[in-house]
């Protein structure tokens, strides 16, 4: 019986990922479409690209390593949508609601290595395409995805910490931070310290995501679509799945972070209907967090350098990072004292 | 795979993202660094000139208006001047200035086309929607003026098709208007953008020397401080009563460093130098005819009988432009009809300006000099091993020879 259950989450969040990705990419293309003063395309579009990409055939190229060259597609896909059963959404939690019992042993340090699985498998597949665009855009990947990694630990590691410091048992757990937001946790000082964090957050996002500003491994005009270059049909549309997964996973972390709070207990409803609710409240607040973090921040910024992006990451928004950590610890500390005295 | 040891070789094009006209570069890449550049053109080549040779000057002209998609009026109105030398044929004033009008209009639509496409290449995108949406305004009035958005029509030998008349004055000046109520959002968009100064300062410099050696032309040559420009160097058409500068990128306080954001600023600021220059051909522009010879079985009548050897040249958008156009009096096609359009001067800055840069400034380091692939290319070498290699002087000379002695024979 578990195991069905278990089966049942699985494929329903997988199905609920891909959906609710495409549907979130085209309204960012809609989103970005009008900003440029352009009509832009339907929100079914992404359905339709997957669509068609299922439909083709996937060309390996002559000097790369089929073996690997297949399997990253499926490896990226797989991972980003596993960074969703261990994320709430909505008021459908990892732990203690019945359906998907597949996230419980999950908290935030397992989803953040997760989250780099997807980009390590592109880097993988961009590697064994054996063309030189998709080289450089592997190596891009790659020092994107150090340049970001710390920033985005730091904002991890502070929440928690805040949330230790309360008395709460599992910090990084996900059910506790869906549980204890942390603006009612914190104090002035934290309030400052965790805008700062959810700065550092919304910029980790598009690089996160491989958008504009921080697309350079894919660079369409540079790299022709860097590590992507040689993928075609099934493959292609396992890696824009994951891309649309991802998105979600991206976004409901934001979420999940900075802003928990769910609708059903406003309204003082319970049972399917909540769930429902909270889910579509969710969503919504997936999109203004993609608005602001992916489809504004690209439509206002000319594409960077990889050096660029490296100096950014490690100095600014480590630096940014580092103070709203520190702000955070400070306001521990202040509590704390207050509670000796 | 990456087993390729370092420098390993990066080919861009013939088709490629960042290109809008075929040509193929190969890198030698160090990492993200460009060591080495090679490129060769000669994939746009249409025989442009080969058909020319069998044409009659008229019909000749109207094929210059296709050279380029951008530069229509630039080819046209040059071969026009070499031909009006040839067969002396007086032009009358107010064609000069209608000429004129139209080859400013065409100014301002071909920088800010660039001016989208450099956003382009930058992952701008926004921009470059703006910049071509800013755009269609002057493609607007030059539909109103020609009847044509692309593919003008309007250069005659001995004047132009159509005139611009008095009533025609309030389009035009709204026209410029719009685009003197928009320049300052785009100088601020173009050049106060913190991502533009970013990519574009310092990226691919050009020395005021090395632009000199290498013979650029146009807004490249004068990004790099050059103070060249046909227009006021040897006048043509209305352009020796009319008042204006050299722009150079001092105008928006650039120390010259000739770098990408100075080619910037030229272009951005041509554009105001030509809203100006219409300004003052609509106020001084004399009555009279636009065309010298109305009837044009009479007109190719003293063509053919025209003899002789003429070189011109206009500012073109991109650069100066030049026609080289031979006449021997027997036939109605011109002996020799030589075309030399500003991309063949610039290209050769390709190889200085790309060196040491970065993979990502690629793109905008090609489309910096405004390339125009079609413009440029006069030879395609076709082999049946797929191979072009390299041509020198000496294997052209023995191929010339040959094909003269096949024609004699």
């Amino acid at each position: 019986m578990e195991l069905l259950t278990t089966i049942a989450g699985v494929v329903l969040i997988t199905l609920f990922g891909i959906i609710a990705g495409l549907f979130l990419i085209g309204v960012d293309r809609i989103c970005a479409a009008r900003m440029q003063m352009r009509q832009g395309p339907p929100l079914t579009q992404p359905f339709t690209d997957i669509r068609k990409l299922l439909c083709k055939d996937s060309v390996v190229p002559a000097n790369a390593i089929p073996s690997l060259f297949n399997a990253a597609p499926i490896v990226a896909f797989a991972s980003a949508v596993t960074v969703l059963f261990y994320l709430p959404l909505g008021s459908i939690l990892p732990v203690g609601t019945p359906l998907p019992m597949i996230g419980e042993y999950g908290d935030l340090i397992l989803i953040m290595y997760l989250l780099t699985v997807p980009a390590l498998a592109m880097v993988a597949g961009g590697f064994a395409s054996g063309s030189p665009y998709a080289s450089v855009g592997a190596q891009r990947e790659m020092v994107t995805m150090i340049a970001y990694e710390f920033p985005l630990a730091i904002a991890i590691v502070a929440i928690a910490w805040r949330l230790a410091v309360e008395g709460l048992v599992m910090p990084f757990s996900v059910n506790t931070l869906a549980a204890n937001p942390i603006w009612t946790v914190v104090g002035p000082v934290g309030i400052i310290g965790c805008i700062l964090l959810l700065i550092v957050l919304a910029w980790v996002t598009p690089a996160e995501l491989s958008r504009i500003p921080c697309d350079t491994p894919e660079a369409e005009t540079e790299l022709c679509g860097g590590l992507l270059v040689e993928y075609s049909g099934r493959n292609l549309a396992l890696f824009s799945l994951s891309m649309a997964a991802k998105l979600v996973a991206m976004a409901g972390l934001a979420v999940l972070l900075f802003f928990p709070w769910n609708l059903s207990p406003v309204l003082g409803m319970s049972g399917v209907m909540a769930a429902g609710v909270d889910l579509i409240f969710f969503l919504l607040k997936v999109i203004v967090v993609m608005f602001f973090s992916v489809s504004l921040v690209r439509v206002v910024m000319a594409r960077f350098r990889i050096n660029t992006v490296v100096s950014l990451y490690w100095g600014w928004l480590t630096t940014i990072g580092l103070i709203g950590m520190f702000l955070i610890i400070l306001d521990g500390s202040i509590l704390s004292a207050g509670c000796f005295l | 795979m990456s087993q390729k040891k370092a420098p390993y070789e990066l080919p861009i094009g013939p088709i490629h993202p960042a290109l809008k006209e075929p040509i193929n570069f190969t890198f030698q890449m160090n990492g993200e660094v460009v060591e080495k550049v090679n490129f060769s053109p000669g994939r746009a080549h249409r025989g442009i000139e080969w058909m020319g040779m069998r044409r009659n000057p008229v019909q000749i002209l109207h094929l210059c208006d296709r050279i380029c998609g951008i530069c229509g009026v630039a080819h046209a109105l040059v071969f026009a001047q070499a031909v009006e030398q040839i067969a002396d044929i007086e032009v009358p004033d107010r064609a000069y200035y209608v000429r004129t009008i139209i080859a400013e209009f065409e100014r301002i639509q071909s920088h800010i086309l660039w001016a989208g496409v450099a956003a382009h290449e930058l992952g701008f995108d926004t921009l470059f929607y703006l910049a071509w949406q800013i755009r269609e305004e002057s493609v607007d009035v030059i539909e109103y003026i020609t009847g044509n958005r692309v593919n003008y029509g309007i250069m005659m030998l001995g004047g132009t098709r159509r005139d611009i008349t008095v009533d025609m004055f309030p389009r035009l000046e709204q026209a410029l208007q719009y685009y003197e109520g928009l320049l300052e959002k785009m100088v601020n968009l173009f050049l106060n953008d913190k991502t533009i100064a970013m990519r574009c300062k310092n990226t691919g410099i050009l020395t005021k020397r090395r632009a000199l050696e290498l013979a650029t032309v146009g807004p490249t040559s004068r990004a790099s401080g050059l103070a060249m420009d046909v227009r006021i160097d040897s006048p043509y058409a209305a352009y020796g009563d009319l008042d204006f500068d050299i722009v150079l990128p001092d105008v928006y306080g650039s120390d010259g460093t000739g770098d990408v954001y100075d080619r910037i600023i030229v272009r951005i600021f041509e554009v105001k130098q030509s809203i100006d220059i219409i300004r003052q051909c609509m106020k001084q522009m004399p009555e009279g005819p636009v065309l010298a010879e109305e009837k044009y079985a009479k007109l190719l009548m003293n063509l053919k009988k025209a003899s002789g050897e003429a070189f011109a040249r206009v500012e073109a958008p991109r650069g100066e432009d030049m026609h080289y156009v031979r006449m021997n009096g027997k036939q109605e096609a011109p002996e020799m009809w030589k075309v030399k359009a500003s991309t063949y001067s610039n290209q050769m800055a390709w190889v200085e300006i790309l060196q040491g840069e970065q993979i990502a400034d690629i793109p905008i380091i090609v489309a910096s000099i405004d390339p125009c692939m079609s413009c440029t290319d006069r030879v395609a070498v076709v082999s049946t091993d797929g191979d072009a290699g390299i041509m020198t002087k000496e294997h052209l000379h023995r191929l010339s020879v040959e094909k003269t002695r096949r024609l004699q024979a």
